[in-house]
């Protein structure tokens, strides 16, 4: 396998100008003639499918929802960072691309980093000129607020709700596509399958889909000269995350399935302020944003006895008074203080609670306390800021967190870990790209607050209207591309068995034993959770990988899936979906058992320091590990990209 | 807690529908109302009793807009300012009987059971609900300079989800909120001005020719709004439209 990055000459500033100035370009005439699959309509989709469809492209494009617009960045609530200095506060480009390799513990790619913050002032310039609403001061001027890894004031934001504004932007822009007919639309449709087709020369290049029309449950073709996956992360692996109950991985995961390799895949953000489990019946956690961080203080009591009375129901927040508060972010990182990042945030959560100082009936909870906030500021400014958030705790809690202080815990929130794409967001297989959290590309082993708008931003808006006009330049010479031929065939056929297998599973009703896929899914991320979660080792590593086996066994036995593949059948896509988490799953065990260090989100309690923060190992896994499929039964094989840091100075990632 | 659920089941666009009736019991009052069908269906699925309820949901924090469940009459269910994945069944008694429908309005055709095809919404905006900005060759951000009432205000009507509550809870099923709130905020900030009234007039225009009635100013749409938009933006509508037609700077 080729992991060749195709990272361009020059010193860092000057790649990606480098690039642009010598890349292929496509004719204007001829853009029309060429055709762009485009999966999946969240930041990076949707910018991306409206930027190539201004361009002159013909772009399909897919996603599983009834609107483009309900794809899952609409919850991205605290804002967007960019590097425009207009706090005067000393951010640049430079400092941008600094905090986020060190944010992501030096496992980035620097080249793609720079990349990223070079661009991420044309991204506002951008979603202004569309007419998002972003937060302004009383001069009319951009309003900027902190978040975490940041000693300065770089993040834009839309109240508590910039990626919904983000994603509206990015929608009207589509929307404007559409209309044009540059953009076709197919909502309610999935990716099944990606559709390889040898080349005259033999070079196997991505072609088409095989797609699910979610309506009749049929199976449908499309054919293009490049495809585009940006169909989000797998942080659903876990059941419980904060992703919508939609999200899955499984486009990502047929391209992988089809020969594109799959990077870094225990890169997994657990972020730190999130509404705790509270019963078995959950669906999902929700998110409290990290702007929060900006002005609640988070603590838990000092002595034990408080935090065990807090526990039975005896004591309230409210009973324990400041010289018994541990307010532990301070305590233990004075520099940055609530506003550490969030793997940072989350471990020292989950070691508060584990050494028995937690709150709430379950003991798994801190609380995050507005009172300071709220005495300084006054309850207005409080209630401007973080109005809406407020109110989504209380409409779910049924506790005024203008008076008590709101209980948080760390939950599943985003996926580093992706395809492998190089600088070009291109995959191991010519002609298919993939962008946004899909991809593995620019957060490392962690990401920053605000950055993943950015990214997806990025690569929709700026980098793939380029990197793709140089992969399509001598495609003109290929003709159009038609959805037939044997490749189309075996796909389509490969889909449909699979599908009518997972129907057939349950065998005789009323059979005892038969389960829900949901029974299956839950069991998976409770294993996940505990053996593969915010602390692992290689025995709870072991651990997993064995009772995914097991789970996996019983659901290809047991699961029971009703109504028929031809019809609007909810059941059946959780099924799929799920029978790839299985292997996801394996893969993400496997992939955080050879990382024997721990670095941002993979914390390996093997490898600490002895006051318990992330012990790297540069000299053995400053690399990528980009794996490759071999088959179902089959333990995949892993591939290095090694990381080679020539501008930035590597450190110990500090933030005390 | 107990409850007794009619639910409306349909096959598909075509099938004749009808209420069925379920009983559940062992919810907790933390439990969201969507939970709450899930543990219904959970158990449809497990007693081999029929085809799970299919309804609409997505990210379960009211943001994206797509659930949308007609409950005791009331989109959204008896709770103001709520999707109906924020609704709870502690807003519910024990031993309640709940009625649950899909939005009902003709521009909103019943796909299956509770899932009904909102792409109308698509369409309208497609018309015109956008700022022409191609990607690049913007200015920067801050020569755009907007007042801050303004840009809270057009944040206000930007708040929209599109989730089509405004029009179920209309009796004439009309989309003038959902239409409204898009023309102001976009007519409220500098950025969207030149387009202005070439927007309202396509946005209107296909509203109309979708088959959504007419407002007759009852407020219900504001009154079940989960994003509590405000009835302003439909007066703001009207003047943009009217100002469209008659306006000194009209196209000729």
């Amino acid at each position: 396998m080729n992991l060749d990055s195709k990272i361009p000459e020059g010193p860092l500033s000057q790649k990606w100008t480098n690039y642009k100035a010598s890349q292929k370009l496509v004719n204007p005439a001829n853009k029309r003639k060429l055709d762009i699959i485009v999966v999946g309509t969240g930041l990076a989709g949707a910018s991306a499918a409206a930027s190539l469809g201004a361009l002159g492209f013909h772009v399909d494009i897919f996603c599983i929802q009834d609107s483009p617009r309900r794809a899952h960045s609409i919850a991205a609530q605290g804002g967007i960072n960019a590097a425009k200095n207009y706090q005067n506060d000393g951010d640049s480009v430079e400092r941008l691309f600094k905090d986020t390799i060190k944010g992501g513990d030096y496992r980035a790619r620097e080249a793609n980093v720079y990349r990223l913050a070079e661009v991420s002032g044309n991204i506002i310039d951008q979603c202004v000129a569309q007419g998002v609403p972003f937060a302004r001061d009383y001069s009319g001027l951009l309003d900027n607020r902190s978040f975490g890894g940041a000693q300065v004031s770089r993040t834009f934001y839309a109240r508590g709700q910039t990626g919904q504004q983000l994603l509206l932007g990015a929608y009207g822009a589509l929307s404007r596509e559409i209309a044009r007919g540059t953009v076709v639309l197919h909502e309610r449709h999935e990716m099944m399958d990606l559709v390889v087709v040898p080349d005259k020369e033999g070079k196997p290049r991505a072609r088409g889909i095989i797609a699910r029309n979610l309506v009749t449950g049929e199976l449908e073709r499309y054919a293009a000269h490049a495809v585009v996956v940006a169909s989000g992360g797998y942080g659903n692996v876990y059941y419980l995350s904060t992703n919508a109950m939609n999200s899955n991985g499984s486009a990502a995961w047929v391209c992988h399935r089809r020969g594109a390799a799959f990077a870094n895949p225990c890169y997994v953000q657990i972020h730190p302020t999130c509404i705790p489990v509270h019963g078995d019946y959950q669906s999902k956690l929700t998110l409290m944003s990290e702007s929060l961080r900006n002005d609640g203080r988070i603590w838990v009591p000092k002595k034990k006895e408080d935090a065990e009375a807090i526990r039975r129901g005896e004591k309230g927040p409210l009973d324990i008074p400041e010289e018994d508060r541990d307010y532990y972010l301070e305590r233990r990182y004075p520099a940055f203080g609530n506003l550490v990042p969030r793997d940072v945030a989350s471990r020292a959560a989950k070691e508060r609670c584990d050494a028995g100082y937690g709150v709430g009936p379950t003991g798994l909870a801190v609380y995050l306390d507005f009172a300071d906030a709220i005495k300084r500021l006054g309850r207005d400014v409080v209630e401007q800021k973080y109005g809406n958030l407020f109110q989504m705790y209380y409409k779910i809690v049924d506790a005024d967190p203008y008076k008590v202080p709101m209980m948080i815990y760390p939950a599943i929130h985003y996926t580093m870990g992706g395809l492998w794409v190089d600088y070009e967001l291109q995959t191991t297989i010519p002609g298919l790209f993939a962008a946004g959290e899909a991809n593995f590309s620019d957060h490392g082993a962690n990401r920053l607050g605000a950055s993943a708008l950015m990214q997806g931003l990025a690569d929709g808006y700026f980098v793939l209207p380029y990197t793709l006009q140089n992969y399509l330049a001598d495609q003109i010479y290929v003709g159009k591309i038609k959805a037939e031929g044997p490749e189309f065939d075996e796909a389509e056929h490969a889909v449909r068995e699979r599908l009518d297998g997972l129907m057939t599973i349950a065998g005789n009703p009323g059979n005892s034993e038969q389960h829900s896929v949901d029974h299956y899914h839950k069991a998976l991320g409770r294993v996940m959770w505990e053996y593969c979660g915010m602390a692992r080792s290689k025995e709870s590593l072991a651990t997993a990988k064995e009772k995914i086996a097991e789970l996996e066994a019983d659901f290809y036995q047991h699961v029971f899936i009703p109504g028929k593949a031809a019809e609007m059948n909810p059941e059946l896509e959780k099924a799929y979906r799920l029978a790839d988490y299985f292997e996801l799953a394996r893969l993400i065990v496997d992939d955080a058992t050879q990382r024997e260090e721990s670095c941002g989100g993979h914390f390996r309690i093997e490898h600490q320091t002895e006051d318990g923060e992330t012990l790297r190992d540069d000299e053995n896994f400053m690399f990528v590990a980009a794996w490759e499929y071999q088959g179902h039964d089959k333990p995949e094989v892993m591939h290095k990209e090694e990381l080679n840091y020539e501008h930035i100075q590597i450190v110990k990632r500090n933030y005390k | 807690m107990k409850f007794t659920l009619h639910i409306w089941r349909q096959e598909n666009a075509r099938a004749k529908g009808h209420f069925e009736t379920y009983e559940i019991d062992n919810i907790s009052a933390d439990c969201s109302f969507l939970e709450m069908l899930d543990q219904l269906n959970e158990k449809l699925v497990n007693d081999h009793i029929s085809h799970p309820v299919c309804f609409d949901n997505d990210c379960r924090e009211g943001i994206c807009g797509m659930c949308g469940l007609y409950i005791n009459g009331r989109p959204h269910g008896n709770d103001d300012g709520v999707t109906t994945c924020q609704l709870h069944m502690r807003h519910f008694n024990d031993g309640d009987e709940i009625w649950v429908e899909p939005w009902r309005a003709k521009a909103f055709p019943i796909i299956r059971d509770l899932v009904v095809d909102r792409t109308a919404f698509d369409k309208i905006i497609q018309a015109g609900g956008y700022i022409s900005a191609t990607t690049g060759g913007v200015p920067d951000a801050n020569n755009i300079l907007v007042p801050k009432h303004k840009a809270d205000q057009a944040m206000d009507a930007a708040a929209c989800i599109g989730c089509g509550a405004c029009v179920a809870a209309c009796k004439n099923a009309s989309a003038m909120l959902f239409v409204g709130a898009k023309v102001s905020h976009l007519a409220l900030l500098p950025q969207g001005k030149p387009e202005a009234q070439d927007r309202v007039k396509k946005m209107v225009c296909k509203m109309d020719e979708l088959g959504f009635g007419s407002c007759t100013n009852t407020y219900a749409c504001e009154a079940e709004c989960p994003k509590q938009i405000k009835r302003q933006n439909i007066a703001r509508l009207n003047r943009q439209w009217i100002g469209s037609l008659f306006g000194r700077d009209r196209n000729n």
